[in-house]
């Protein structure tokens, strides 16, 4: 954690309240976000026991399944969220801008611009905590293997039609959650965590209900005492007032209240009482209600605070790779893929641990240079500084057509950590200059020290610097150490190719075998479009 | 040099080079190194696998290894790629190689951005380019590992030697393994392991996990290929690796090529009495010396062991010390001086309390910094010092074992009290992994047994 952050902790234990950590909000917000909040059987982890979910703080469905070892009742329950969840995740789809982009010809292998479409907006799912994400892959997991009626008429155990789908869904939801600065699935307790500081651990933090009292103590009342009550209080019958964000479940509402009327629902299922049966399902489901309600109205609690924040400058442009993201998954779906493999081959878990790299470096720098409270922290870390021109003088550089190399001298009370032959970096609007440390001259006895840098690039491309892009005396300037727009690394051999230090190129379709029991739609029109330039199981794009 | 090859029938068992069969392989330090370098060699340039691991404990002549396994198969008429992992350790390879061999046709590929070590230019055989058409001809052809995945399309070498491989992240391998057909792997286990910015649990357990070592992907797909290991470190002296090979490699011990007594460092100024200087008494004594401050939560940069450590080392200096090597008596100077820290801000804090002094030429980095260099002497910041808990990156074996295993002469290393209940109360706690290999020993036993071995060379000192 930084010193920055560590401070901020320090005086929201001070103060009894939540300190923020940013000034801007540094993830993108839907309008019109779905809230999804489930809960798991405890000891039962694929076992959903119910949901809420949906668009509005008023505008809830509630899904509970009142025996969650009944595998009919559990795929009913899915066969539900796919129908309240579908419509709202493909809705994006058919709303196109259309964008010029360069790709490999299949046939001449020559790079050529084709007219590609980008859906104009992508749908954003909430969920309340770190393990809502964890259980959205593991929804997606489950599913997207399954086998419906119209898939095999011969299969045992076919689910509702559209469940496979929703599973396909909630994979590439899942997965793209890795990407570093990424929207489609954010949780509550992060997007909270990354814009406040509180007084309590990072543990502690996970708790949706602790850490929003630490943010907004309800009627001005002390964060940490606040945080006690929402971890702790229990209304007469025994239950939290506040219950676990979920999936899992407290313990004293699994073992006091959920276990006995799943008791009178199995009974009254065994005795072939239909109306006790329905009495008990009920019963069964407003517990779960009671369960869900509180957690669903602190997420749109949470959203209300963040909304509040203004949106940071290059949010909108992490977003678009987030379309990109959702527009390639459409693709994907329409050209008949098959499912998301089991497991990444070689290649493909290189990819995406190079491009998850890369989208970590990038929002790094993003949030700093949107924000001067991260850059503050960044520079308090050693690795920015900022500070007033003192001079500039005008070097150029050798060779026939001699370019402007101006050597800038910031005075500075910043102590950045430089290597001596550093490469800085500076915003210049929309671009990047790039530029040389020269050399540092510490401040004395804790006075402001010299550092002086040559700018390299950035300038146009005459004798003279274009107007603006060397700074003047008597200008704040901030230089960085680490880059703004990463790039990726250089490309990976094709699966087909990989080398035998990796095992050799994966068996036809290895990857994709699903669990034992279940199997992969093979032959549902695999043949067309699996040749595109993404290629199968890329179930995250690198852009 | 003409190429000591075994005849192709021997079996790796066999004596194979004139030395080792002279001294038996046993007893002698260079017997052993040799048998177990011409087993190296034998099984890279005969044997039936594409692969050749060689684990190399610190300073057991990883490098000479490589320039000679390279001018073997040039000798034998091969053409080979050579894989590091930074530009400054290609550039030493491309140095050693020249330096051996000043006929030997080497090229320096490097990035269009950075240019090559100017110490390069001393050796006319050493051809430098960006661009792999221009390095055809040469016979052996070295660059880092980035450089090498920007090669495409080039006819595959016959060989590679792949350097620092444990530091080598397998997607790193994945780039660049299509360029060879067979490749010798060499490096160190015990050094830091190479890291993510991103989490990579996704792939724990896989054969494949990109993060993992190269190394640790190259076995886990090709489990038959023969593993060697260097068996004397010339480095580290006779009081150090005992202690290194029984905390960091409890099971591939090794041994030091020096006995008790032949490295030797000693002050020509006396002693103020003060903590630094009984420390460096007993560390001139013994090898180890521990200078131990009064327990207490501090930030990183600690000030009163940054201060003890900026005063350890000025005082090495000021006492005029010197070493005593099979290489014979030498002053100990600043360049021979390293100091390690935990931390990039630790390590600024110390290069400050030095500046200004006859100590400013010492070298002060981190321990990622310091792998792979070697000094007579080092001064280390122990990573848990004054720390209120013990995380997994504070107690990577690696960090301990690179920072405890730089030095020819004496480490000496500054602590807080209380580190040892703080392990106590920190025990590891990371998540197991389904189908990862647990790796041996794990950093809360390691730091546990170089406490116990430095708790007896303790000075303490109030500041």
């Amino acid at each position: 954690m930084s010193l920055m952050a560590t401070l901020a902790q320090a005086e929201a234990v001070a103060a009894g309240r939540a300190r923020p950590l940013t000034t801007v909000r540094h993830r993108h917000l839907s309008p019109t976000p779905m809230v999804f909040v489930p809960l798991t059987t405890a000891g039962e982890t694929g076992a959903p026991l119910g949901a809420m979910v949906g668009g509005a703080r008023d505008d809830a469905s509630l899904l509970v399944v009142p025996q969650p070892r009944d595998r009919d009742l559990r795929f009913a329950f899915l066969a539900g969220l796919a129908e309240r969840m579908l419509p709202y995740l493909e809705g994006f789809a058919d709303d196109v801008d259309t964008e010029l982009r360069k790709e490999t010809d299949p046939v001449t292998g020559k790079r050529t611009e084709v007219e590609v479409e980008l859906c104009r907006d992508a749908p954003q799912v909430i969920v309340p905590s770190g393990s809502g994400v964890e259980y959205v892959r593991l929804l997606g997991r489950s599913t997207r293997f399954r086998r419906t009626a119209e898939d095999d008429p011969d299969e045992p155990h076919p689910v509702p039609a559209r469940v496979p789908l929703l599973g396909r869904w909630l994979t590439h939801l899942g997965e793209r959650a890795l990407t570093p600065g990424s929207s489609l699935l954010l949780s509550m307790t992060g997007l909270l965590s990354r814009h406040w500081a509180t007084g309590q651990s990072g543990l502690e933090d996970q708790h949706l209900g602790a850490l929003l009292a630490w943010i907004d103590p309800p009627g001005g009342t002390d964060g940490a005492e606040a945080a006690a009550a929402a971890e702790l209080a229990r209304r007469p019958d025994g239950l939290l007032v506040c219950p676990p964000a979920g999936p899992a479940t407290d313990p004293e509402f699994d073992n006091k209240h959920l276990a006995p009327a799943m008791g009178r629902y199995d009974a009254a299922r065994s005795a072939g009482d239909a109306a006790a049966r329905r009495r008990a399902a009920e019963e069964v489901e407003e517990l779960v209600r009671g369960q869900l309600e509180p957690t669903w109205h602190r997420v749109w609690d949470g959203l209300e605070l963040l909304r509040a924040l203004p949106a940071g400058r290059r949010v909108e442009e992490r977003w678009r790779r987030d379309r990109w993201s959702y527009t390639m998954h459409r693709d994907r779906l329409r050209a008949g893929e098959p499912p998301q493999p089991r497991v990444d081959d070689a290649v493909t878990a290189a990819q995406k641990l190079s491009s998850r790299e890369t989208a970590q470096v990038r929002l790094d720098a993003q949030e700093a240079l949107d924000d001067p409270l991260v850059m503050a922290g960044r520079r308090l870390a050693g690795e920015a500084f900022a500070g007033v021109v003192d001079a500039v003088e005008m070097t150029y550089s050798e060779g026939r057509a001699p370019r402007p190399r101006p050597l800038v001298t910031v005075v500075t009370d910043d102590e950045p950590y430089l290597d001596a032959d550093a490469k800085l970096y500076r915003a210049l609007g929309e671009r990047t200059q790039e530029a040389q440390l020269v050399s540092v001259e510490p401040g004395v006895r804790g006075g402001p020290g010299r550092i002086v840098v040559r700018l390299v690039n950035g300038m146009g491309r005459g004798k003279v610097p274009e107007e603006g892009s060397v700074p003047v005396e008597g200008e704040r300037v901030c230089f960085t150490a680490f880059e703004h727009n990463p790039r990726g690394g250089p490309g990976l051999p094709d699966p087909e190719s990989t080398p035998w230090t990796h095992g050799g190129p994966p068996a036809a379709a290895q990857g994709a075998l699903p669990d034992q029991g279940t199997r992969t739609a093979e032959g549902t029109g695999a043949a067309e479009g699996t040749g595109a330039a993404e290629g199968t199981g890329a179930g995250e794009d690198g852009r | 040099m003409t190429a000591a090859r075994p005849p192709a029938a021997a079996s790796p068992s066999a004596p194979a080079s004139p030395t080792a069969q002279a001294a038996g392989g046993g007893a002698d330090p260079a017997a052993a190194a040799a048998l177990a370098t011409a087993r190296i060699l034998h099984d890279t340039l005969h044997g039936a696998h594409r692969g050749v691991v060689v684990d190399s404990p610190p300073g057991a002549g990883k490098s000479t290894l490589v320039v000679r396994a390279a001018r073997e198969l040039v000798a034998a008429g091969e053409q080979l790629m050579i894989v590091a992992q930074t530009n400054a350790q290609v550039d030493d390879l491309a140095d050693r190689l020249a330096t051996a061999d000043p006929e030997l046709p080497v090229g320096r590929l490097h990035s269009t951005d950075g240019a090559p070590d100017p110490v390069l230019e001393r050796h006319p055989s050493v051809l430098k380019s960006a661009r792999v058409s221009d390095l055809l001809g040469q016979k052996v052809v070295i660059a880092t590992a980035a450089k090498w995945a920007f090669v495409k399309n080039a006819e595959p070498w016959r060989y590679a030697i792949v350097d620092e491989a444990y530091q080598m992240r397998s997607d790193a391998l994945l780039a660049v393994a299509g360029l060879f057909e067979r490749a010798l792997f060499v490096g160190d286990p015990g050094q830091l392991d190479p890291f993510s910015v991103v989490g990579a649990e996704q792939w724990a357990g896989l054969g494949h996990d990109p993060s993992a070592s190269a190394v640790v992907t190259l076995l886990a797909h090709n489990p038959g290929l023969p593993q060697h290991r260097l068996p004397v470190s010339w480095r580290l002296p006779a009081s150090a690796a005992p202690l290194v090979s029984e905390a960091f490699y409890p099971y591939t011990p090794f041994r030091s090529g020096t006995g008790e007594g032949e490295r030797r460092l000693s002050f020509s100024a006396a002693s103020d009495g003060s903590g630094p200087d009984r420390v460096l008494d007993v560390a001139a004594e013994s090898g180890w010396g521990l200078l131990e401050l009064p327990a207490r939560h501090t930030p990183r940069t600690d000030p009163e062991a940054v201060a003890a450590v900026a005063q350890v080392v000025r005082r090495l200096l000021e006492r005029r010390g010197s070493t005593v090597s099979e290489k014979g008596r030498a002053a100990l100077t600043a360049d021979r001086i390293a100091v390690g820290t935990a931390h990039r801000d630790q390590a600024a804090a110390v290069r400050a309390a030095l500046a200004g002094t006859e100590a400013a030429g010492v070298a002060v980095d981190t321990a990622n910094r310091l792998q792979g260099r070697e000094f007579d002497v080092t001064v280390v910041l122990h990573p848990l010092s004054g720390r209120p808990d013990a995380t997994a990156f504070h107690l990577e074996t690696g960090r301990l074992c690179v920072l405890a295993s730089r030095h020819r002469n004496a480490c000496i290393v500054v602590c807080r009290e209380g580190v040892a209940e703080l392990l106590d109360e920190h025990p590891s706690t990371e998540p197991v992994q389904l189908g990862v290999t647990v790796k041996f020993p794990d950093g809360w036993e390691a730091n546990h047994t170089v406490l116990a071995h430095l708790a007896r060379h303790r000075v303490p000192h109030r500041p």
